[in-house]
């Protein structure tokens, strides 16, 4: 397949981006991030052009399974036991995340120029795509009030990680890739469990509660 | 092999841990698992083995020069928390003593790593451990300080993630085959691409240094330390920092080779300092004895990433200056847990006049604090004194004089809160507390006894060790 495919499923991740900056509903924003795992699930099975090994299949279900199922039905979880459906106050509003978004694509594209290729990477947009989701992963840990926004912001925040792992996908042997998805899955996992621990504490979900702690 | 089995033993001693029945002789395994590591790291110090240069793993001199201090505090903090879980024998303790042998098991793997993906690993499985510590005590604010950390911590390690993979494709674009151990990278040398390596030091500085506590990273740090047990801020302060320490330093031996050496050591003199500055401003306004200390290892870790950019002097006298920490810092957490537990309270206002009430502790805790403030004959004093000639010998003169500057307003703000909780009438609440705590020779020992090695240490600082820390020194930098 062509780097066509591949640079119309980055532009799928960044459009995903968008949208999860835009939303105000936790339901529409979790199925955007699982929306985001599946189209990142599918790859690297792109990216290898034909010659598919057991090694990328295994990642690719992997991804889709974490990122795609597994985590956002965690999420729903957490939402529903705290009855949260909204996030109300963000710190960023929502227009204000979209344009610094929109903003931070500009200059993710602008960044990835800086930095040079190697020829078989040169026309794929994995690099401003991975920029642009850190990006947005931080504006939505900075800006949004809801722990279950956080945990998204920084699930997108791994996902352009994840992005520009797919750069290193041939070269690093195996087992550094496999322990590093099973990582981001325990940690986002483990995320998930201290949301359900803050909520019986805090009840409403939210962390500008979370302010005794200070100087 | 045995090196090896300073990884596995530990990892061992945690799947015991889970699946022990007894709630009462579980801790044990604590102080058992700890004498064997010990011993088996001090059998490595005396009979290092030798290490292929391509391996993965590997009890290098950098991990001679550091590990058996970890060990070190880890049998210490052992000790303690046999009496300290027989304090909270209402709390289920499985979780707590599996955990705290994993992180042993991880804290050797990290020190050890040659290889970027391997510390990697190494540190996200600590960061992960350490959680279901954090909140043992089941307070909201234990919580509070939980979420912080993971947010926190989480974000620095998944930046220090895209650092690695930076550097991965630094080296890949020099023509690299894929080769991450750290000897590999730097062999490449000037052949590694300059726009990604400059990318992945700025990311891995970030990523490792919010795991150290660098400021403007440090947020995590008070909230940690304030809330999480003694022995837990005790493992943070001188266990986990020092893994992201020497992460630090592998990777800045990477960008040496690479002939970024001058541009990364300009970076840590930066951040070094201002971690300084913001430690000492905080030390003047601190009221809660337990984030005071958090924030003392601010001020410690700013020292460290200082000494670490003056080349090899400065590099040697940080990793002495990594055992003074550990070893320092640990008796202060522990005599601070005791503190805690007496008075009910690790606030300043409530908790004065400790010297009637816990008269031991409070020795250990003004010791401590003096010892930390670098105040002879301590071995913090000894080498915060080899980090400044270091420094003189650079022609660093201005940072010598904010260090200085730093280091004596921390100790104008630690003084004041820790002589006020020494004198005093203490409050009728903090005596009806104290009533139920005994300073038994259990919670005593342990931290005198590290007061004791540090003050060794500092008195006679065995040629063995000053030659272990200056051989890691010239494995980093070789030619510096």
């Amino acid at each position: 397949m062509s780097n066509g495919t591949v640079n119309l499923l980055i532009g799928l991740v960044m459009g995903l981006n968008l949208i999860a900056l835009g939303s105000s509903r936790l339901p529409s924003l979790i199925r955007t991030i699982s929306a985001q795992g599946v189209t990142l699930g599918v790859m690297p099975l792109v990216l290898a052009k034909g010659n598919i090994e057991w090694g990328l299949v295994l990642v690719a279900l992997g991804t889709v399974a974490g990122k795609g199922l597994i985590i956002p039905a965690l999420l729903r979880k957490a939402t529903r036991a705290a009855a949260v459906e909204q996030e109300n106050e963000p710190y960023i509003g929502f227009v204000s995340s979209l344009l610094l978004g929109a903003g931070g694509t500009i200059a993710a594209v602008a960044l990835a120029g800086a930095l040079p290729l190697l020829p078989e990477h040169a026309g794929v947009l994995l690099v401003p795509g991975a920029i642009a989701s850190v990006l947005t992963g931080f504006i939505l840990l900075i800006g949004r009030t809801k722990a279950i926004s956080q945990v998204c912001g920084f699930l997108i925040l791994e996902n352009g990680i994840y992005l520009f792992g797919m750069l290193l996908i041939r070269s690093t042997p195996l087992m550094v890739e496999s322990g590093i998805l099973l990582d981001v899955t325990v940690g986002v996992f483990v995320i998930g469990i201290i949301v359900d621990r803050i909520q019986r504490a805090f009840d409403s979900l939210d962390t500008r509660n979370l302010t005794t702690l200070r100087e | 092999m045995r090196s090896l089995l300073l990884i596995i033993l530990p990892l061992i001693g945690a799947a015991i841990a889970a699946m022990w029945p007894s709630n009462r002789t579980r801790p044990w395994l604590l102080p058992a698992t700890a004498l064997a590591h010990t011993a088996l790291t001090m059998w490595l110090f005396f009979r290092p083995p030798a290490v292929a240069g391509n391996a993965w793993v590997g009890f290098d001199a950098l991990a001679r020069a550091v590990l058996p201090t970890v060990s070190l505090l880890f049998l210490g903090c052992a000790a303690y928390a046999v009496p300290y879980l027989r304090i909270r024998e209402e709390r289920q303790n499985r979780v707590f003593v599996t955990m705290l042998l994993a992180i042993l098991g991880l804290l050797s793997a990290g020190h050890q790593a040659r290889q970027l993906g391997v510390l990697w690993i190494a540190t996200e499985g600590v960061t992960l451990a350490t959680v279901p510590l954090l909140h043992f005590n089941g307070t909201p604010r234990a919580f509070e300080a939980t979420w912080k950390y993971l947010l926190v911590g989480g974000t620095g390690i998944a930046l220090s993630l895209l650092g690695s993979f930076c550097l991965g494709y630094a080296s890949l674009y020099g023509g690299g085959r894929g080769d991450l151990t750290f000897v590999a990278l730097a062999a490449q040398g000037v052949n590694l691409s300059r726009p990604w390596v400059l990318a992945a030091w700025v990311l891995l500085l970030v990523g490792y240094g919010t795991k150290m506590g660098l400021a403007p990273m440090h947020t995590w740090k008070p909230d940690t330390y304030g809330e999480a047990p003694g022995i837990v801020g005790a493992l943070l302060a001188g266990g986990v920092t020092t893994v992201a320490f020497t992460a630090l330093l592998r990777v800045r031996s990477v960008l040496g080779a690479a002939g970024e050496g001058a541009m990364a050591d300009r970076t840590m003199v930066a951040i070094g300092l201002f971690s300084m500055l913001v430690a000492a401003t905080f030390l003047l306004g601190s009221r809660n004895f337990k984030r005071m200390l958090a924030y003392s290892s601010v001020e410690q870790m700013g020292i460290l990433i200082l000494g670490a950019a003056l080349g090899g002097a400065g590099v040697a006298a940080a990793l002495f200056h990594v055992w003074s920490n550990a070893l320092t810092k640990g008796s202060l957490f522990l005599s601070a847990g005791n503190l805690r537990r007496a008075a009910g309270s690790a606030l300043v206002e409530e908790a004065r006049g400790m010297c009637v009430l816990a008269p031991r502790s409070t020795g250990l805790f003004v010791t401590g604090m003096f010892a930390i403030t670098a105040l002879p004959p301590f071995a913090p004093f000894f080498s915060v004194l080899r980090v400044v000639r270091a420094a003189l010998t650079e022609g660093h003169h201005a940072a010598v004089a904010m260090l200085l500057g730093c280091m004596l307003f921390a100790f104008f703000g630690m003084t004041r809160v820790v002589l006020r909780v020494a004198e005093g009438r203490p409050k009728a609440a903090a005596r009806e507390n104290a009533r139920r705590f005994v300073e038994s020779a259990g919670v005593i020992w342990p931290p005198l006894t590290m007061l004791g090695v540090s003050l060794w240490l500092g008195l006679f600082t065995p040629a063995v060790l000053l030659n272990a820390w200056t051989a890691a020194a010239a494995q980093l930098f070789p030619g510096r």
